[in-house]
């Protein structure tokens, strides 16, 4: 499987990656193209150029400031895995970059790369919403901030305007005490979710008082199931709650059907995917 | 727009042009006639195409070339030195680690970095390890037992 013909630039700064992407109608930013790349072989991307990100240094870091881990577009899966400052301070995330496709995928995919390309099944997302993280978007004439929620529009549909490049994602530094669990039921022979739920859980004296909850894979886009979150917080801890509150986790959404999965099986496995996942979280204290 | 690469593969500097939307398994094979690396599924799933790029494992069917350009390389052809296999050839070798041998080329880059990365993995790190590496013949078992060997075959050595 052969990609068609393209124009390829490796550009060493941002600004010259923002010129050249404002130059080419056809251009398409290159990231660590675990998804790109594939979908060009099947022919389902033809970009007449690509701008690869790759040597672009200031692209890729992880630093702590104003109370977040600031993470680099260029920043693989295998680094936020792996890095001592996300494990410690957003370990959700940590958790969820191990999931994501296989050892290989992560050592070439990104996290700018993979929260553009989409996927309504991607892992990350579930982290990121239940972690209330947001994306710097650069372009030439400025740059914006925008929370992750209301960046993913729907399937491989963003807020990403022409012209304009993801640089950073940021992540509020967990709260103390804040249990986390990521748990996926994959398909297999794509590894991607076919239910997967982040979850950050704060207890105390037996009542939960925080709760965040997101999926992946259920839907046309990741989401915050704020329903089960508003059954949890103020009930006491434990298996009934989790069960009851898990019951809510698709409410408001329309169940994707494909050939891994029925939209009724999907809801059923959302429910029993959230469950379990409150109970990871709590197990984990 | 044809781009000129400098790469180095398994040691030796090589400098070629190339279309860039030729993949890293393309040039591998064709360009360098490096046929130890071998092409599986082309859709980035079963891991046959396994290289270490920079030293992390990739899947050469999922890399342009010109993406590699100015950066180091191994393949399963780097892996042998002055005819004496490598500790985790030995090891598949011992073991019964592979039956038509498909696979054994990425299966064993895979296993080069999961060992350097953790010297001494339990059977799930190793399973984790090789989840990219698709293997239609062995069952894995005598995989595992392959990649534990080598980790106390690096231990001893």
């Amino acid at each position: 499987m052969i990609p068609a013909r393209f124009e390829y630039s490796a550009p060493e700064t941002l600004s010259e990656a923002l010129r050249l992407l404002g130059s080419d109608g056809e251009a398409k930013v290159l990231a660590g193209g675990q998804s790109l790349v594939p979908m060009m072989k099947f022919r389902l991307a033809q970009p007449g150029h690509l701008i690869d990100l790759a040597r672009i240094p200031d692209l890729n870091f992880v630093a702590e400031e104003n109370g977040a881990i600031r993470i680099g577009a260029m920043t693989t899966h295998n680094q936020v895995e792996t890095s001592a400052l996300i494990r410690e301070k957003c370990p959700l995330l940590a958790k969820t970059a191990a999931h994501i496709g296989d050892v290989q995928v992560r050592n070439r995919g990104t996290i700018g790369g993979s929260v553009v390309h989409a996927d309504p099944a991607a892992d990350y997302p579930a982290a990121l919403l239940a972690m209330e993280a947001k994306v710097k978007l650069v372009s030439a004439s400025g740059e914006r901030m925008a929370g992750l929620d209301e960046f993913l529009v729907d399937a491989l549909t963003t807020l990403l305007e022409e012209g304009e490049i993801l640089t950073e994602v940021h992540v509020p530094l967990e709260r103390a005490g804040v249990l986390t669990a990521y748990r996926t039921l994959v398909q297999p022979a794509s590894g991607f979710a076919m239910a997967g739920v982040g979850v950050r859980l704060g207890v105390e004296n037996g009542t939960i008082t925080f709760a965040r909850v997101a999926l992946t894979g259920v839907g046309s886009k990741p989401y915050r199931a704020t329903a089960v979150e508003q059954a949890l917080v103020g009930q006491g801890a434990g298996a009934e709650t989790f069960a009851a509150a898990a019951a809510h986790a698709t409410d408001g959404v329309d169940a994707l059907s494909d050939m891994h999965a029925s939209a009724e099986y999907r809801v059923n496995l959302a429910a029993v995917q959230v469950r379990r996942a409150l109970e990871d979280a709590a197990g984990s204290a | 727009m044809e781009k000129t690469i400098r790469v180095k593969v398994n040691g030796r500097e090589y400098e070629r042009v190339v279309e860039p939307r030729l993949l890293l398994v393309h040039f591998l094979r064709e360009d360098l006639e490096l046929t130890g690396t071998h092409i599986g599924c082309e859709t980035t799933v079963c891991g046959a195409c396994t290289v270490l790029l920079e030293g992390r494992s990739v899947k050469a069917c999922s890399i342009f070339a010109v993406q590699a350009d100015g950066k180091e390389i191994t393949t399963i052809e780097g892996m042998a030195s002055h005819g004496d296999m490598h500790a985790v050839q030995e090891a598949f070798w011992n073991e019964h680690g592979l039956q038509c041998g498909f696979c054994t080329p990425g299966m064993i880059m895979s296993v080069e970095q999961l060992l350097n990365d953790n010297a001494n993995p339990t059977k799930d790190e190793i399973r984790h390890g090789i989840e990219g590496n698709l293997c239609r013949c062995t069952g894995y078992q005598h995989i595992i037992n392959a990649v534990e060997a080598a980790a106390k075959a690096k231990a001893g050595a």
